[in-house]
């Protein structure tokens, strides 16, 4: 029904009517809902409590590196059998990298945060009442909550999750008796993913139709706020991707369970010939990382969407180069197809096609570089007002800048030769990926939570959660690649069987008390969202006195959003501090017929009538001062 | 909201102190039932309350400062002034940690940094090291002034009542600079980076002056030498036994003479061909030393090519370190030992070379002669030391 809506503005009650046919009760309105923004909050809500499960595995094993040697009769009764004398066994130790980097990459970094702001902001703010098909965009919900469920529930195997690392590279993942989780673990690791997909599928194929198609009257695409170009670019990058993973899961279940030979052959297992021939393991590697590569901007990219309408609202400038920052978020995820060969650099594939994937991958660092330079060039001469969502795009910035840096040596195949695989690219992915996608993640939660829950967070909790989190990342991180340079391989359980790594002790625990600070400053941010919804100040309409029209709608929620007609676009998102207006922002939806002293000719670029107007009304300001 | 009135605060207090009323119930039981081993979970969790309490304490003292800083917040509005300038404050944090930052990752790159490996050992480590050397330079210019803009920016431009930001929505020069420089810089190393990946990996002449193969298993490595012939026999991953546990083919003559030894022993300034192999999951063969990395894949054998150029000894003095071994370990998750698969490598002078490979033991063991069924007689490996001497000069 809402489809029509996008024609049909003038008729103002259309949708209520439309509202009448069935009652809100508790479960179309709290459980099954099919409202975007209800839905957001679901997203969110399930992201964030998969973020504090994957961050206490982290800590977990943070706390096997630091003690390797001590125990801690704690971790039997928390994990039973899994962690024998107080000791994280070898394997689980595996399980929980495994489990901790899918959990994060997958199920907070993508779902949890495209999941949650695509379904908030893109009705919002291109001003529709819903999502292209509501029901869908339920079930995308509902098929990712069960995907974590069946991720987790991996956990009460006796075999322990999964544990050939988050890129389950077969033969590993392939073969049940090459360790333990590789049983019943892994089963459920490939389950859960496939209906990962199809939730991410759903999702993304909602948005991109939703943007496409359903943008409020004069919302042409060159006025939409990034935040909606990163959101849609990254609802295509995942339509065109994830299903090359399930093609991929889908041939590892055959190899699993039907006994088919696509990634393996010659193989000798614990002593038996197996039957396998002719498969390549590197068909997988391959299929993955078609998917893995696109992945990490999936990851990124939203999170530099938030963050540029952030910086840009939070500078009171206008976003620095808006053309050239949509340029290259198209630029990356076009490039983001062809690189993905980088991960593969020392696996034994052709050299030739390795300096290949070397010449794309370092090509993709310029379009992130303009937006690097880009987002400094926002803050600089702005005013700028740190809220805490501020302060966490600034970090979101800092974090993509150190790791991105990194990103030029692993992505240099011939230094890659002695980085793969090291904690060199331990410290790279979690500066550039982890860290800075989850910064951009909390700063759109600061941000928009008064629209999400109608009442603002506490600033101050805010500004500790940042300090705490920001400096306690970069005490963790930046030490690790040090010990990269040093060939310290990552996922090993201990290095205590290493003459050469055994210097290495004293940083690992210095690294694991600033992860379990960096965990507790969480909490504060825990109690302060959990908090804010319930007893926290009410807010206004417009909070920060931003211009984007999700904050035109009422702050009370409707299912259809707007009350009324939906408002017209006349202008580009950022009409920050220009000069001649009395206010330091002009809203989307103010004509230029209001604000006749602060336009410019450029803003009538394809509006010849309008250039018209504004010559004739500069020329009549001008004589008026001539007759003073 | 409909939960609102499902979590009112008195519900909250009374449900938590029911909690805690039923809570500490069951603690209370437990030491009740008194054997050894509640006694030691008494220890241990007493051990966690203590945690448990320093946490709550620090919380107690942050709430306490939030309420100390509102009450001050509060009275200054009162009476007619401005509250505390949080942009003023944020800003100055901004300007501390640029600093103190600055001077940490100074810190780190030269105490920790010092801690990297030492000079490459073979010969085309170099070349890899001054890439590295270059981007390094690079990527430090960069991080250093956008880092400083970064926080300088949100230092000197934070907030007040009086200013309004400066209305710039672009400037296609800066633009175009800012993209054609990183441009020029990424081509640059791209250049560079491609030849010498091309130098490192692809050789016309692909075989070395010593074929080596080395494969991989859950959780260790077998090394194979050629004879005295220099040529290793083939394999075939069916022929697996106990005794034949890398599946040489004995139908190919040149596998009689093959060696299998314990020690990667390997001549100094001698082309050395590694041919990687994988028998049940993925390994990786990993000598950060001599800046050596290759997958070993199951079914997929792989080699790399390299030229040690450092003793053992030699380089047991560059790095004052009178036990040091290079060494070979696996860096690809490869199961739960994978964290210990490692392998000594040790690089020699010609002469020892020749001493080491003389009392290396056949591959073809007296119980695979057995297997096999060979006659006794005529053992196809008994070659004059001098023969091997001559094939592998």
């Amino acid at each position: 029904m809402s489809t029509l809506a996008v024609h049909d503005h003038g008729v103002v009650h259309h949708e209520d009517g439309h509202e009448h046919h069935h009652k809100a009760t508790f479960l179309n309105t709290y459980v099954f809902s099919q409202d975007h923004k209800y839905i957001a909050k679901q997203f969110l809500v399930t992201g964030i409590i998969m973020a504090f499960i994957a961050m206490s595995l982290s800590i977990l094993f943070r706390i096997q590196l630091a003690y390797p040697e001590k125990s801690f009769p704690f971790l039997t009764t928390l994990l039973g059998h899994f962690a024998p004398n107080g000791r994280i066994s070898a394997d689980f130790y595996m399980s929980l990298v495994t489990i901790h980097g899918t959990i994060m990459v997958f199920f907070v970094l993508t779902a949890g945060l495209s999941g949650t702001f695509a379904n908030l902001l893109i009705p919002l703010q291109i001003g529709a009442r819903d999502m292209a098909s509501p029901f869908v965009n339920m079930l995308s919900y509902w098929f990712f909550l069960m995907a974590s469920i069946v991720m987790l529930s991996s956990f009460f195997v006796q075999s322990g999750p999964a544990s050939g690392g988050w890129t389950i590279y077969p033969p590993l993942s392939a073969l049940p008796k090459s360790m333990p989780g590789s049983g019943m673990g892994m089963t459920l690791w490939l389950v859960s993913m496939v209906m990962f997909i199809a939730s991410q599928l759903m999702g993304g194929i909602n948005y991109i139709s939703t943007v496409l198609n359903m943008r409020t009257k004069g919302m042409d695409l060159w006025k939409m706020p990034l935040t909606v170009w990163a959101l849609f670019l990254t609802a295509v990058l995942g339509v065109l991707s994830f299903p090359v993973l399930v093609a991929g899961v889908v041939l590892l279940i055959f190899d699993r369970s039907a006994g088919t030979s696509f990634y393996l052959s010659d193989i000798v297992l614990n002593g038996s010939v197996q039957p396998y021939e002719g498969g390549s393991p590197i068909l997988f590697q391959h299929l993955f990382w078609f998917l893995g590569h696109p992945e990490v901007y999936i990851v990124i990219m939203p999170a530099m969407g938030l963050s540029s309408e952030v910086l840009s609202v939070n500078s009171r400038k206008p976003i620095f180069g808006y053309h050239a920052m949509v340029y290259s978020l198209i630029g990356i995820s076009v490039l983001s197809f062809i690189v993905w060969g980088h991960h593969m650099f020392v696996t034994g594939m052709n050299p030739f096609l390795g300096g290949v994937f070397m010449i794309t991958t370092l090509i993709i660092a310029v379009p992130s570089a303009v937006k690097t330079f880009n987002w400094l060039a926002t803050l600089w001469r702005g005013n700028i007002r740190f809220t805490p969502a501020m302060l966490f795009a600034i970090g979101m910035v800092s974090f993509f800048i150190s790791g991105g840096l990194t990103g030029i040596f692993l992505g240099n195949a011939a230094l890659d030769i002695n980085l793969h695989d090291t904690y060199f690219v331990v410290a790279h992915f979690h500066l550039v990926m982890g860290s800075a996608a989850i910064f951009g993640m909390l700063a759109g939660v600061y941000h928009w939570f008064p629209k999400m829950f109608r009442r603002m967070m506490d600033e101050r909790l805010g500004y500790l959660h940042f300090w705490l989190t920001f400096i306690g990342a970069y005490l963790v991180f930046f030490p690790m690649h040090f010990m990269g340079l040093e060939g310290v391989p990552r996922r090993y359980y201990a290095f205590t069987e290493f003459e050469s790594m055994k210097h290495w002790l004293t940083v690992n625990v210095f690294i694991t008390w600033s992860a379990i600070m960096a965990g507790i400053a969480q909490l504060a941010f825990a109690y302060n969202f959990i908090h804010s919804i319930f007893w926290g100040k009410k807010t206004v309409q417009n909070p920060w006195n931003s211009n984007t029209l999700e904050w035109t709608a009422p702050i009370e929620h409707h299912h259809g959003n707007w009350i009324g007609e939906i408002p017209t676009v006349y202008r580009w998102p950022y009409d920050y501090s220009k000069p001649g207006h009395d206010e330091d922002f002009i809203p989307q939806h103010i004509p230029f017929s209001q604000t006749m002293s602060s336009n410019l000719p450029h803003d009538f670029e394809d509006n010849p009538g309008g250039l018209a107007e504004h010559t004739k009304w500069t020329d009549a300001q001008k004589a008026n001062e001539a007759v003073k | 909201m409909g939960f609102k009135h499902l979590i009112n605060s008195k519900k909250t207090l009374s449900l938590f102190a029911a909690f805690v009323l039923f809570g500490t119930n069951l603690m209370a039981q437990t030491p009740a039932q008194g054997d050894a081993a509640t006694v030691d979970k008494g220890a241990m969790w007493t051990g966690i309350a203590y945690y448990v309490l320093l946490f709550l304490v620090a919380s107690v003292c942050v709430a306490i400062v939030g309420k100390i800083l509102r009450v001050y917040d509060l009275t200054q509005k009162m009476q007619g002034k401005k509250g505390i300038n949080w942009n003023g404050v944020m800003g100055i944090c901004c300007a501390i940690f640029i600093v103190a930052g600055m001077y940490g990752s100074y810190w780190s790159l030269t105490v920790q940094g010092a801690m990297k490996l030492p000079e490459p050992a073979s010969a085309h480590g170099g070349s890899i090291d001054d890439m590295f050397t270059t981007t390094t330079i690079l990527t430090l210019i960069v991080f250093v002034i956008t880092q400083i803009c970064l926080f300088g920016f949100a230092f000197v431009y934070r907030g007040s009542d009086k200013r309004k930001a400066h209305f710039l929505p672009h400037n296609n020069t800066i633009e175009k600079v800012w993209t054609i420089i990183p441009a020029i810089v990424l081509t640059i190393l791209v250049v560079f980076g491609f030849f010498t990946w091309q130098r490192v990996m692809t050789s016309t002449e692909v075989k070395g002056d010593i074929n080596i193969d080395v494969t991989g298993h859950q959780f260790a490595w077998e090394i194979r030498y050629p004879g005295t012939d220099g040529k290793l026999g083939s394999t075939n991953f069916r022929l697996y036994t106990a005794a034949n546990k890398l599946g040489v083919d004995f139908k190919d003559r040149n596998s009689f003479d093959d060696l299998s030894a314990d020690t990667l022993v390997l001549p100094v300034n001698k082309s050395i061909r590694i041919n990687i192999h994988a028998q049940d999951v993925i390994h990786s063969v990993y000598m950060p030393h001599f800046r050596v990395q290759l997958n070993a894949v199951p079914g997929l054998p792989t080699f790399f090519k390299f030229v040690p150029t450092i003793t053992t000894a030699k380089m047991k003095m560059i790095t004052g370190n009178a036990n040091f071994e290079y060494l070979l370990y696996c860096n690809k998750i490869c199961g739960s030992g994978h964290w210990n698969m490692q392998k000594v490598v040790r690089v020699v002078s010609q002469a020892e070379y020749q001493d080491w490979i003389a009392k290396q033991k056949p591959y073809l063991s007296d119980q695979l002669r057995k297997e096999l069924h060979f006659a006794d007689s005529k053992p196809a490996n008994q070659v004059s030391a001098s023969n091997r001497l001559a094939v592998n000069n």
